[in-house]
């Protein structure tokens, strides 16, 4: 479909700064490269060079392509979505996500035999464990929620999303950031901070990256036709604003030099702790649930083809859970310098959080009230029950953890690494593989899934290995606690760390077969999305593309 | 200093009371303002009457 005539048109302002933007930054990137003595730190600078080379060709380019310029708001009085960087961030989710599972399944099997650290620095536990939490929080669920949230957006607000340039700079440049970091890791840059490992320049540049997020967001919600903002934006917004707000404030660090990666923090002593758990909790609270829970608002409603259960309990659900959860941070830090004051109030606040956590739950839950025949027949959406209930599970463990009495048993223990799974892999990776189904065969146009077997396949696959890993943890998590406290008559340990460290071995076993399984799952999920896409039947008649996504089980 | 903070501490935890309290009534009456009813029942149906 090559045009007649000269396709070549003029580049939009917006396309010259942003070619401007990249070629001053590739200029002092390559002067950064030159003259840093650190290795890493230059290596880095030269991805970001040749970063900054790829968005001058990737602009450029855009020149060249066929089509109408600007690209139309509507077509046939029906939006225009922008469809592109959702589904890059799509494919990227995927990518990202059994980069992480792998990972994930190393260093499990590296804790039960540790001769695989391979006596090599880039190998060790250290340093592939950062790697393992950023691959599967922020670059798996992190696409996941760029995906979502810019198709969410769009459809429910019946608008294109705004910007031109700025979606892709979102999705490419956060993606970026994601490469900066998981390298960094292995090369041994780090700020030493948990879930906020990334050095100064990384988190500059994510600073940068979200910001336009939020942006696009606000603008494309600014721009909608529809006169109320469905809740799954609101919960979207809150995570966008509460994370840009954390990420802030937890990296506030003084670089050492510009040609150096080391930074030191604005924060000491105890403020550094309380700083790092408000930041840390809130990963939690606002990445890996508010964010989520706005996938469950609209796809479960969506695939169950029902309306969510109370509209009314959503919109509480969502302002009680974001004004709870930002107290909770506290708990991490139970029994250490930080003031008991503060130590209760992050008690209390957990515990309150029980009752948002579990409104949402039953909100979710009760949307297939009359349709729970459902569940038998499609696997997709059972799945997406399923992370509900696991939802419900870990919210129910997290306020029983950061009761301070039981906490003295769990923390430091596997228990808490059993709990982070339950929730990371039984909530956030099931309702993102849930909402991944769904949104695959919609981006593509295609009429289904290619396999509704196969998902049933990785449904159970990975459930059992989900039942092993939490079940294997909860064992040694508790064992180790108690082996820790147990003192003899004489008033000596009564076991040597190592006599607990030995004691953990088979339950370690287990934990790495668990996650092979869910690995297996995933693997399973990637065939299933790739043959979608290679041979599936298209949705509807050729000539129409717009119509609406089919629900595969609708007819 | 004591009483600095002892007035501070007794300060935050009544007016964060008040805070909390004031808070989740309002969204309440907001959810459930009988005016509203309508329109989050029209809200609800957003995600399913897409083009």
């Amino acid at each position: 479909m090559s045009a007649t005539g000269n396709p070549i048109r003029r580049a939009t302002t917006g396309e010259m700064v942003g070619i401007l933007i990249a070629a001053i930054c590739s200029i002092m990137f390559l002067i950064i490269a030159g003259k840093t003595e650190h290795s890493g730190y230059a290596f880095h600078a030269l991805v970001a060079m040749l970063s900054a080379f790829a968005t001058i060709f990737l602009i450029g380019n855009r020149c060249f392509q066929p089509g109408q310029f600007p690209v139309p708001q509507s077509i046939n009085g029906k939006p225009n979505y922008n469809m592109g960087p959702v589904k890059f961030a799509t494919v990227a989710a995927m990518f990202w996500g059994i980069a992480g599972f792998t990972v994930g399944l190393i260093i499990a099997l590296q804790l039960a035999f540790p001769v695989l650290n391979l006596d090599l620095p880039w190998t060790s536990f250290g340093r592939l464990r950062p790697l393992h939490t950023s691959a599967v929080i922020f670059a798996f669920g992190g696409n996941a929620l760029l995906a979502t949230s810019f198709y969410v957006v769009q459809r429910t607000s019946r608008a294109r999303l705004a910007g031109d340039l700025s979606p892709w700079f979102v999705v490419l440049g956060y993606n970026l950031f994601i490469v900066i970091a998981g390298t960094g890791y292995l090369l041994g840059i780090g700020q030493g901070k948990e879930y906020a490992e990334p050095e100064w320049y990384a988190d500059l540049w994510l600073t940068i990256v979200w910001v336009t997020y939020l942006l696009v967001f606000l603008a494309t919600l600014a721009k909608r036709t529809e006169p109320h903002i469905y809740v799954a934006n609101w919960f979207y917004l809150g995570f966008i604003v509460t994370i840009a707000v954390l990420h802030l404030g937890n990296n506030l660090a003084v670089p050492i030099s510009l040609l150096s990666p080391k930074s030191y923090i604005v924060w000491s002593g105890v403020q550094d702790a309380m700083f790092q758990w408000w930041y840390g909790h809130n990963a939690v609270g606002f990445f890996l649930t508010a964010g989520f829970l706005a996938i469950m608002y609209y796809f479960v409603p969506k695939r169950a083809g029902r309306p969510i259960y109370s509209y009314r309990l959503s919109i509480i659900h969502f302002w009680a859970l974001i004004f709870l959860y930002i107290w909770a941070g506290p708990h991490h830090l139970h029994y250490t310098a930080l003031p008991d004051w503060a130590q209760t109030l992050g008690m209390t606040f957990s515990i309150m959080l029980w009752m948002p956590s579990w409104g949402g739950m039953i909100n979710g839950l009760m949307t297939l009230s009359g349709a729970w025949d459902k569940l038998r027949t499609d696997p997709v959406l059972r799945m997406m029950v399923v992370s509900l209930a696991f939802y419900g599970m870990s919210t129910f463990e997290g306020p029983l953890m950061s009761i301070k009495a039981v906490n003295a048993l769990s923390h430091y223990t596997d228990w808490t690494i059993g709990h982070v799974h339950s929730g990371a892999l039984g909530w956030v990776a099931y309702i993102s593989f849930g909402a991944i189904y769904c949104l695959v065969p919609w981006l593509w146009n295609r009429k289904e899934l290619y396999s509704l077997k196969l998902v049933n396949w990785h449904f159970w696959i990975s459930t059992l290995g989900i039942v092993f890993y939490i079940s294997a943890m909860w064992v040694s998590g508790i064992l180790q606690g108690l082996m820790w406290r147990s003192y003899t008559a004489l008033g000596f340990l009564e076991y040597s760390f190592i006599e607990t460290v030995e004691a953990m071995h088979p339950f370690y076993v287990i934990r790495a077969l668990g996650g092979a399984l869910f690995l297996i799952g995933a693997l399973i999920m990637v065939f299933n999305l790739w043959m979608t896409v290679r041979s599936g039947e298209l949705a509807g008649s050729e000539s129409d593309t717009s119509v609406s996504p089919q629900l595969s089980l609708a007819h | 200093m004591e009483n600095t903070y002892q007035w501070l501490a007794g300060f935050a935890q009544s007016a964060g009371l008040l805070y909390f309290v004031g808070m989740f009534l309002a969204v309440c009456l907001y959810a459930f303002w009988p005016k509203n009813r309508a329109r989050f029942e029209r809200a609800a149906l957003t995600p399913l009457q897409e083009d």
